[in-house]
């Protein structure tokens, strides 16, 4: 039975190829490709929402902490920075340094609804511990990027070139990144750490990138081998275009889907790479932070000050899972086969609206 | 024996697009009897694929379905999933257009037959084995019990299609279903498969639903006809009501728009002697091979090739699939390196040319493609497509351009605001006009058109060589024109060159070819062209039979 559902499987999804066109023709008509994905992505809701998170984010995150640009320092809003000490407060049975931060309003029993002097709490020696995270969560950001775009860029264009010229040399390119594929990624990155983690974070992420790319070049390859024998490459050859234009207008486009996808997954694991490195003492060095760090440096403090261990985690996990979902939001929008299913749910209104106009009609 | 197989009625499928149900198919009636064939015919998008997969309710989940449809009495619509798979295969089998595709390539023909046996069957593995041998046998295959460990790729194309109608047999299905059983397929080919149906249907008694847009294998095997237009059947009949007596305007149009190998219009040409002197492509003893590429040894596709095109000509290039057509086009213009011999280009010798020759010569040379779909790139505008020559001539730029691909879309026929529109948003039909409007872009002096028409309907390929006859007699451009459609052949050519196995194995004018053939392969190659007419397609089939 195995083979004959197969068969009636793909043949299904040729069929409707087929037979839909004319009907699928009508969703895009008129519009640019841009225009198509920007509105396919707008329907995908686990993106736009994940977007908006992750916008929100880094605005909060930049304009909380404040940042460098060249030799200005531009201050934050948020009154403390990671360098202030301040006196730990005292709370109840005698402990110090708990949030002030309190949600549940006094009707409801609980402290009423106030920020506080330290709304995350304190450290053990009196950081405010939003600034930490804020810091930190700036500096796990600027990392992702740096790391997703020299490693997007480098990936990008060395698959490129393997996979249009082929032969000898993608044979030279591939083995060498047969050769950067067999080294784990932990260890590059501790090598690393331990010898430019002084020049700081963002340096670190540069380096790293350097050896990131590998997974992305492999897809970009595949994807223009596949490419480089459809016609419409041949069709540009004969109207005398040169390899460079054939791999960047006209396969390029092509692949960005794949390419896309790639890297924002590449971001998200750079993410974790880089806690993963500062937890081991290989990525940012105190007295900077960033969230891996946090982690690592009060993870025996999760049975007691569980709230040290809480607030760097969720924001890892917001950012890594955000920019998850707007990679497949950036998939599916770019892939012109993509057609969604109807859900039951579209059905009710749709029939809900024919009826409502029924009814108004008579 | 009366008793309907198939027993449709007020059926309809409707697909849910953006909010909105379209209609695939609407309001359809017909039954079907066993040993009889019905052909469903219809140009792409007139859903007559899609009333064959709804049938099983075998469509996307985006689809709904209503009315009634009865297999053997069972009711099929809302009929549970079990029911269906009982149905499926065993009562009702499916033959599809690519058995490529189809099949599954990881397992050997053998595997997939016997697999499809024991899910219908109690079998043990030899028996089933067996009994795919035996099916093996009675789709004639060679060799059955050596094929049976073939992977499909191991297959040429007309076996594989073999294998699938014996896959789809093994059940004795009562209801055979073939959705363009021969269109991916070489005419003799098509010819051996059409009567290996034949024979199936009245050994098995089974019932035939045969969709197709080709009217010739229609007239050569169906009984009755449904003629579908936009989802609906617009006419049905006999065959022999819808081929002599076609009462609907549409079908009129549809039986006109066929090319009938020698009875289409006449074309006198004329070519201007005085420019035979230097012929505009010219061959010479030209061999192409494919490298060896690992294990795989080099392949000679083309083989000691010699021809001329001159002004104004149109030179058709007809063999089966795998004769080395495709690979004379593309040697032709330097998409492919040649081995040995000499290829002229006005003049040019562009044998063994680097890229520079070769980007000088590109302004001199055309090329439209078969699938329409593939060679335009999907993520530009086509505008940017047609204008890309031109602007890498660096003939013109910015407005200028603009104008020219304007002009260009307009002299293709196609609204000049088009130049913004994407591949995907234009017809099949539309989009071969933009690949013809890009390969005239530098107004070339050679043209290669790779068989351009046979992923067109009828319809729009009457329209589309039309519309290139105007064109080559007004630009006087020469033409390699390959095409496996001999009829088309007859219409646009002035001369033909046949080709087996690499080889070419004659040529000369389109007259002398079509009408007195000196091969046999060239025979052979016109004999099995199907007929758009049942009764004279059933006394060439007794004649070839004869001949056998």
């Amino acid at each position: 039975m195995r083979t004959f559902k197969k068969k009636t499987s793909t043949l299904q999804s040729a069929e409707i190829d087929s037979a839909e066109n004319a009907i699928a023709n009508r969703e895009v008509q008129g519009l640019t490709q841009r225009q198509i994905v920007i509105r396919r992505f707008l329907n995908h809701r686990a993106a736009v929402t994940s977007l908006i998170i992750l916008t929100t984010l880094v605005l909060f995150v930049f304009t909380g902490s404040g940042f460098h640009v060249g030799p200005w320092q531009i201050p934050g809003w948020w009154k403390h920075n990671i360098d202030t000490l301040s006196d730990l407060i005292v709370c109840s049975e005698g402990r110090l340094g708990c949030p002030t931060l309190s949600v549940v309003p006094k009707w409801l029993g609980g402290d009423g609804i106030r920020l506080g002097e330290h709304p995350l709490g304190q450290d053990d020696i009196g950081h405010d511990y939003l600034a930490m995270v804020l810091r930190g969560a700036q500096r796990s950001l600027m990392v992702t990027f740096i790391i997703g775009t020299v490693a997007g860029i480098i990936g990008t264009v060395v698959g490129a070139i393997a996979g249009f010229f082929a032969g000898r040399i993608d044979n030279v390119l591939m083995r060498f990144v047969d050769f950067l594929i067999t080294i784990p990624s932990i260890i590059i990155g501790s090598v690393i750490g331990y010898h430019f983690g002084n020049l700081g974070a963002l340096f670190l992420a540069f380096y790293l990138g350097l050896f990131a790319w590998t997974g992305l070049s492999r897809l970009v390859r595949g994807e223009f081998l596949s490419l480089r024998e459809r016609e419409f490459v041949d069709a540009a050859r004969v109207a005398g275009a040169s390899n460079n234009r054939i791999i960047f207008k006209h396969i390029l486009p092509n692949a960005v889907g794949v390419i896309v996808v790639s890297v924002t997954l590449l971001m998200s694991g750079a993410i974790l790479l880089e806690t993963a490195l500062s937890y081991l003492g290989f990525g940012v060095i105190p007295p900077d932070v960033s969230l891996g760090l946090l982690i690592s440096t009060y993870q025996d403090a999760f049975t007691t000050r569980p709230y040290l261990f809480w607030w760097p985690g969720i924001t890892i996990i917001t950012i890594a899972l955000s920019i998850n979902f707007i990679g497949d939001g950036l998939r599916d929008a770019f892939d012109p086969r993509q057609r969604r299913k109807v859900t039951l749910k579209e059905r009710r209104v749709k029939l809900f609206n024919r009826l409502m106009r029924k009814s108004q009609n008579v | 024996m009366s008793e309907s197989i198939l027993e449709v009625r007020d059926f309809s499928v409707e697909f849910w697009v953006e909010g909105v149900w379209y209609p695939a198919a609407s309001n359809m009636n017909f039954d079907l009897k066993p040993g009889k064939v019905l052909a469903i015919v219809g140009e792409s998008g007139s859903g007559k694929s899609t009333t064959a997969m709804g049938l099983m309710s075998l469509l996307a989940p985006n689809s709904r379905m209503s009315g009634s449809v009865k297999v053997k009495g069972q009711e099929m619509q809302g009929a549970s999933a079990k029911v269906l798979r009982k149905f499926r295969g065993k009562e009702v089998a499916y033959i599809f257009q690519e058995p490529m595709t189809a099949l599954n390539p990881v397992y050997t023909i053998g595997f997939q037959i016997s697999e499809t046996l024991r899910a219908h069957f109690d079998l043990g593995p030899t028996e089933a084995k067996n009994r795919a041998i035996e099916l093996l046998t009675m789709v004639e295959i060679p060799e059955p019990h050596i094929a049976i460990d073939k992977y499909p790729h191991q297959l040429s194309g007309g076996q594989r299609q073999r294998a699938m109608i014996a896959q789809a047999l093994a059940c004795d299905p009562s209801l055979l279903i073939a959705d363009e059983p021969t269109t991916a397929l070489d005419v003799t080919v098509q010819a051996e498969i059409l009567e290996l149906m034949r024979g199936l249907k009245d050994k098995l008694n089974s019932a035939i639903l045969l969709i197709t847009h080709a009217m010739g294998v229609v007239a050569d095997l169906a009984d009755d006809i449904l003629v579908m237009k936009n989802g609906v059947i617009v006419e049905s009949g006999t065959s022999e009501q819808i081929f002599y007596n076609p009462t609907h305007p549409y079908t009129k149009e549809l039986l006109a728009a066929v090319p009938v190998l020698g009875k289409g219009k006449k074309r006198n040409f004329v070519v201007d002697t005085a420019q035979r002197s230097e012929p505009v492509l010219k061959m010479e003893n030209v061999t192409i091979e494919y490298p060896k590429r690992g294990r795989v040894p080099a392949f000679t596709a083309v083989k000691d090739f010699d021809l001329e095109i001159y002004r104004g000509e149109i030179v058709g290039l007809v063999g089966e699939s795998g004769s080395g057509k495709t690979t004379v086009g593309r040697g032709a213009i330097g998409l492919l390196p040649i081995k040995s011999g000499r290829i002229e280009i006005v003049g040019t010798d562009i044998s063994n040319a680097g890229s520079d020759l070769l980007k000088s010569i590109r302004r001199h040379t055309g090329i439209v493609f078969q699938d329409p779909a593939s060679s335009l790139n999907p993520r530009m505008p086509i505008g940017e497509s047609i204008g890309e020559p031109i602007l890498l001539a660096k003939k013109a730029e910015g407005e200028a351009l603009n104008k020219e691909v304007e002009d260009l879309l307009e002299s293709v026929e196609l609204p000049r605001h088009y130049r913004n529109r994407f591949p995907h948003e234009l017809s099949g039909g539309q989009r071969q006009r933009v690949g013809i409007a890009r390969a005239l872009a530098l107004t070339p002096d050679l043209l290669i058109a790779d068989e351009p028409t046979s992923a067109l309907d009828v319809s729009v390929q009457a329209r589309f060589l039309e519309l290139f006859l105007d064109l080559q007699s007004k630009l006087q451009f020469a033409c390699l024109f390959i095409s496996h459609d001999l009829a088309v052949i007859d219409i646009l050519c002035h001369r033909v060159a046949v080709m087996q196995d690499g080889l070419l194995v004659e040529q000369g004018e389109r007259d002398s070819i079509l009408k007195n053939p000196q091969q046999a392969y060239t025979r052979r190659l016109i004999d099995a062209v199907p007929v758009p007419d049942p009764r004279v397609q059933a006394e060439r089939r007794a004649l070839r039979l004869g001949l056998k």
